[in-house]
């Protein structure tokens, strides 16, 4: 059910994802040492290109692989096909792409 | 063997079982504990079977839940203590009994573009196939398909994915892909990047487990996946 632009998508995207993981593990794990505050991360975060650009592909990232890996659960175990597993892949992805960018939108530029 | 008879469940039809008491023998079969049950005690029993020495593909059914080439596999290998359940292949339709319908699986050897693509006739010379090429070696390592099916019924993601072209016409996609003789590579890259195409498998890894001639489909739609990618981005460039 998987085509082949869906599955390069999907490889992109992992290889993006792998590094960001790391960065996004390494920063929380730096970063709670001397406790943590909202101030803290906001401090950081605000205003910072470098930041929003992080975890804005991340986000980006996170919606296109999490839709496309979704999808074929959906068909696979849940037997959806034709024009509503498009429908629900495309929900998945803006979804997950609108929570996400709302909230690296928050603590970067809002 | 721990009995002198085995008690053999047999599947037929959805919900139907029947159970036999079949005598043991030395080196039996479980294709020997089928055609005992058809020939002494009942006659209507289906099931198929050919060469009876694994080469023809004809006699795979499932024992005690997992796809066999029956003529191979000594019972005694498989019995649960003196007892076995022998059903029809999962993931095809059944005809009756223990013979399953062999088309879809043969269809999408078809739509897999897993025939040949010559490009030589009778009256060109015969082109030299150098053995020891990479390309030769990689072709080899999945020529043995008998058809039997096993990898097709073991798989998960045909059972989830009734369109999925499945392990054994993917394998042959890829030999065909690696054959100096062939001539179909655009074909063949076209046909398995479909919506049933080699992207769909998850290397579960079922097909390389049970694949009775212990080759390796899971590999061979790997390299599908790679060479498919890699034209993805080169048609994107030229």
């Amino acid at each position: 059910m998987i085509t082949l632009r869906l599955y390069v998508a999907q490889r992109i995207t992992a290889l993006l994802m792998a590094p960001l993981v790391f960065g996004h593990l390494a920063v929380m794990i730096y970063a709670i040492q001397g406790g943590l505050s909202a101030e803290e991360i906001l401090g950081r975060t605000q205003g910072s290109f470098a930041w929003f650009a992080f975890y804005g592909i991340f986000v980006v990232a996170v919606a296109i692989h999490g839709a496309i890996g979704l999808r074929t659960v959906a068909h696979e175990w849940g037997g959806l096909k034709g024009p509503l597993l498009e429908v629900f892949m495309w929900a998945v992805g803006l979804g997950l792409f609108a929570l996400g960018a709302r909230a690296v939108w928050a603590v970067t530029f809002a | 063997m721990t009995s002198k008879t085995l008690k053999v469940t047999v599947e037929r039809g959805a919900d139907a079982q029947c159970q036999f008491e079949v005598p043991a023998y030395e080196s039996q079969t479980v294709l020997d504990v089928v055609s005992w049950i058809q020939q002494n005690a009942d006659p209507t029993l289906s099931y198929r079977f050919a060469c009876r020495v694994g080469m023809c593909g004809s006699c795979a059914m499932m024992v005690n839940g997992v796809p066999r080439w029956t003529c191979r596999t000594h019972i005694s290998k498989v019995l649960d203590g003196d007892a076995v359940t022998i059903g029809p292949l999962r993931n095809l339709p059944v005809i009756k009994d223990l013979a399953v319908d062999m088309d879809p699986f043969f269809d999408k050897w078809v739509a897999a573009e897993a025939v040949h693509h010559g490009a030589l006739t009778r009256d060109d010379p015969i082109a030299p196939v150098d053995e020891r090429s990479e390309e030769r070696v990689t072709a080899n390592a999945g020529i043995e398909c008998i058809n039997c099916s096993v990898c097709y019924a073991a798989c998960d993601t045909v059972a989830g994915n009734p369109d999925y072209l499945g392990p054994a016409a993917l394998q042959r996609a890829w030999t065909l892909l690696n054959d100096a003789k062939d001539e179909g590579r655009v074909a063949i890259l076209d046909a398995v990047s479909g919506r049933g195409g080699c992207h769909n498998c998850h290397s579960m890894g079922s097909c390389t487990t049970y694949c009775p001639n212990e080759l390796d489909p899971m590999s061979a739609i790997a390299g599908l996946k790679r060479e498919t990618a890699k034209s993805f981005f080169k048609r994107r460039r030229s």
